[in-house]
């Protein structure tokens, strides 16, 4: 375990001087307001302060959107809407939306800078997955503004739905508004979006480019807050869809909020992924695939290989050689491009990952994490693993959201696939063994809306996600993510 | 007279455009252009049989590396290429008022849809396969697959329009992985050349459009006959017995052939999808399901 910018090294392969991106490529103001109807306006309600997670440093002030400021914003969609967005040729509609890919692409290095400064993740993560992935999503959709009676919804004659009300999580800021706004725009609606109240940044630097863009005003309407603003947006009368990314509970909520109302819901939630290991699975492959899938994004990730299953037969082995590998990721400074595993999202969320993995250890689970140096400063948690995991252990139910595995076994594909499904959630898994027809067998057998064999955390503009049971319903990505943004 | 004041033009010599290069026609020859008052506009290489032969060469070399890119390039490449078109609006604009004898305004909305048909093109590259392809409930416990792959190298002569006809029959087939050798129209050749320039300056590699100017008649047996050439298309051809003999001599290795349109076709009409779908393979995957 190496801490980057260490000098101590302990069980380091070897050693890295610290390669720190330079952060001057991005300009932060010292606040921001809510950007509706094309214009940045002050908020009525109160401000509230955005930090590094990794250092604690201030690094704005935002404001926080009050009832009327959801109100003023959902007025400057619907007025966009009706006078210019859905009366707009599709043809036309893309060209926008190729505008904003082409402007994230030509401002990538300054929106990964931001993300990772924000939001704490390592900087090689936003700068090659989150950002080009946000460019390529705007561009995929733009090729279904004028293609949207190819899509086969709405009966041959597609149309937009209205105001989206659109509420994003801080684990992927930028990568979680390009899922609401691309799919949205391109099939007509005009969207008021609020980003998560530790990760406003980015979505505000979208803003300014949905300018540079010429965007016509209010198609775009961006509004900070915490859970009050969002509870607003999505119980605001004039708002005809609602689509939430974030936790079980709030998407539970917010099924209720809007029964009986004639809104458009998709949600996408948590999950508790079974990661399976069969004895046949290339062992190295395997262990990189468990290490993406339960550290990439310190974990913050919604879809995250949270639980290893694997075969009992080969569990030793593959516990001996992630153990090995799990020395070598190097937890540290977001912004340094060896970095594997940054900072926790926020206080609140470190709170909760301490809490269940003290609750893992009383529950009789083996902890163990690597040798590691964490920064004095920020919230930081070492990648751990749990074995001797049961079922019942609340670290196999609940879901951590940080850089935490829990590892149970099995013996036949049977019991894997018990396992793997026995849980309220059902976002994703993973398979690992080198015969195809059991990836497929498995692929039947699991209830989860992405399926991963030997392979895992891959996300493509054109792939569809979203999940079964508790982990929410619709899907974002590829052909089926228009289905929740059109009649 | 003051010499400074009066500057003779720098003409621009036309060549062909084989394997993303501008050479003459190996055969040393070219034919008069003239523009629509019977005026001079320059002469154009007469591509031979050899210049055809090199030509679909280019594009097969060029097919790998293409229909082996990701979807998603395709698609930044196409974009880009309109992208640099729309740069060359003016230029485009008034060799359309030269070549065609057009007004100003009709020329301007020619080379706009051209532009914009380059964008909806572009778009397709990774959705075609989400529209055509499908997984396949067979009854047994299978995994079934079909998803399109690209025909391969395609032969086009290409209709009148010089730039609008032109684009809308070779962006359908490079979006989708094919590469191209184009028969540009006889009478309006110039344009299909400056086309050729935006291509090469625009991220699409060499070969995988290919620009013949000369004789549809001379040319076009050669392509329909050629047997490394899966796909034939003859929407520029309007004398219907050499569209028959074409097509007859594409028969000898069973080329797709896509007839010419029986009334004229509006270029300016949504082009619909089947210009993409004809070039398209079909394959179907299957694998057993079971522990």
């Amino acid at each position: 375990m190496v801490s980057t910018g260490s000098t101590t090294g302990k069980s380091a392969v070897f050693d890295y001087a610290p390669a720190p991106e330079s952060r001057s490529i991005v300009d932060i103001k010292p606040s921001y307001g809510l950007f509706i109807d094309g214009d940045f306006v002050d908020g009525h309600g109160k401000s509230f302060k955005t930090i590094s997670p990794a250092t604690e440093e201030v690094l704005a002030e935002v404001s926080e959107a009050d009832d009327a400021d959801v109100d003023l914003a959902v007025k400057a969609a619907r007025r966009a809407y009706t006078r210019v967005w859905s009366r707009m040729p599709g043809k036309e509609r893309a060209k926008y939306l190729y505008r904003i890919a082409r402007i994230i692409q030509e401002r990538g290095r300054e929106l990964a800078v931001l993300e990772s400064l924000d939001n704490g993740k390592p900087i090689k993560e936003s700068r090659d997955v989150d950002i080009p992935m946000v460019a390529a999503h705007f561009f995929y959709y733009a090729g279904w503004a004028d293609k949207l009676e190819y899509s086969g919804f709405g009966a041959g004659n597609p149309r937009p739905l209205g105001v989206a009300g659109q509420v994003i999580p801080w684990n992927f800021p930028l990568l979680m508004l390009a899922w609401k706004i691309a799919p949205a725009l391109a099939a007509g609606n005009t969207v008021v979006l609020k980003p998560a109240e530790t990760t406003p940044l980015t979505a505000l630097l979208f803003a300014e480019i949905c300018q540079q863009a010429d965007l016509p005003r209010g198609v775009v309407n961006i509004v900070t807050g915490a859970g009050d603003t969002g509870r607003t947006i999505v119980s605001h009368a004039d708002v005809d869809k609602v689509a939430f990314t974030g936790s079980t509970e709030v998407g539970k909520a917010i099924a209720r909020a809007v029964a009986g109302t004639d809104k458009k819901v998709t949600l996408e939630l948590g999950g508790k992924a079974a990661n399976i290991v069969f004895d046949d699975a290339p062992v190295d492959q395997a262990v990189e695939g468990i290490v993406t899938g339960i550290f990439f994004n310190q974990g913050h990730v919604c879809c995250a290989g949270s639980r290893l299953l694997v075969q009992e037969s080969v569990a030793d082995e593959v516990l001996e050689r992630l153990k090995r590998r799990m020395g070598t990721l190097r937890v540290g400074d977001p912004l340094d491009k060896n970095t594997d595993i940054g900072a926790i999202n926020s206080a609140e969320q470190l709170a909760k990952i301490r809490e269940l993995s003290d609750i893992g250890e009383q529950e009789g689970a083996g902890r163990w994490s690597p040798a590691c140096d964490l920064p004095k400063n920020g919230f930081w948690f070492p990648p751990t693993v749990f074995t001797g995991v049961s079922q019942a252990h609340r670290i196999a139910r609940e879901e951590i959201f940080g850089p935490v595995l829990s590892v149970l076994t099995f013996r036949t594909p049977a019991e894997a696939v018990e396992k793997a499904n026995n849980t309220p959630y059902g976002l994703s898994a993973g398979v690992w063994t080198e015969k195809g027809s059991r990836i497929l067998w498995m692929a039947d057998q699991l209830r989860a809306g992405v399926v991963w064999a030997n392979t895992f955390n891959k996300f493509d503009p054109s792939s569809p996600f979203g999940g079964y049971k508790e982990s929410g319903y619709g899907r974002e990505g590829g052909r089926h993510g228009l289905e929740g943004y059109l009649r | 007279m003051n010499a400074s004041t009066t500057r003779l033009d720098v003409r621009k010599t036309y060549k062909l455009y084989i394997g993303g290069e501008f050479p003459r026609s190996e055969s040393g020859r070219s034919y008069v252009v003239n523009d629509a008052k019977g005026r001079l506009m320059a002469n154009a290489a007469l591509a031979s049989r050899k210049d055809a032969r090199d030509a679909v060469v280019a594009a097969r070399k060029a097919f790998p590396g293409w229909s082996g890119r990701t979807a998603y390039n395709r698609a930044q490449v196409v974009y880009r290429v309109a992208e640099v078109l729309e740069g060359r609006r003016d230029q485009f604009q008034a060799e359309l008022i030269a070549a065609e004898g057009v007004t100003a305004a009709k020329a301007r909305i020619y080379v706009d849809a051209a532009i914009d048909r380059l964008v909806w093109y572009a778009g397709w590259a990774d959705k075609i396969g989400q529209v055509t392809g499908n997984a396949n409930p067979v009854a047994g416990p299978f995994f079934n697959l079909s998803s399109p792959e690209p025909t391969g190298v395609v032969a086009v002569v290409a209709p009148k329009g010089p730039l609008l006809g032109l684009v809308s029959v070779v962006a359908p087939a490079i979006v989708t992985g094919n590469t191209v050798v184009v028969v540009a129209s006889e009478q309006h050749p110039l344009t299909a050349i400056t086309l050729g320039e935006v291509m090469a300056t625009s991220d699409l590699p060499g070969g995988v459009v290919n620009v013949l100017t000369g004789s549809q008649a001379e040319i076009a047996p050669w392509l329909a006959s050629h047997m490394d050439v899966n796909a034939l298309d003859l929407t520029g051809v309007t004398d219907p017995d050499l569209a028959r003999s074409l097509e007859e001599a594409a028969a000898d290795n069973l080329k797709r052939v896509r007839r010419p349109a029986a009334a004229p076709v509006d270029w300016l009409a949504d082009p619909g999808i089947d210009r993409m779908t004809w070039l398209l393979e079909t394959k179907t995957v299957w694998h057993p399901v079971g522990v």
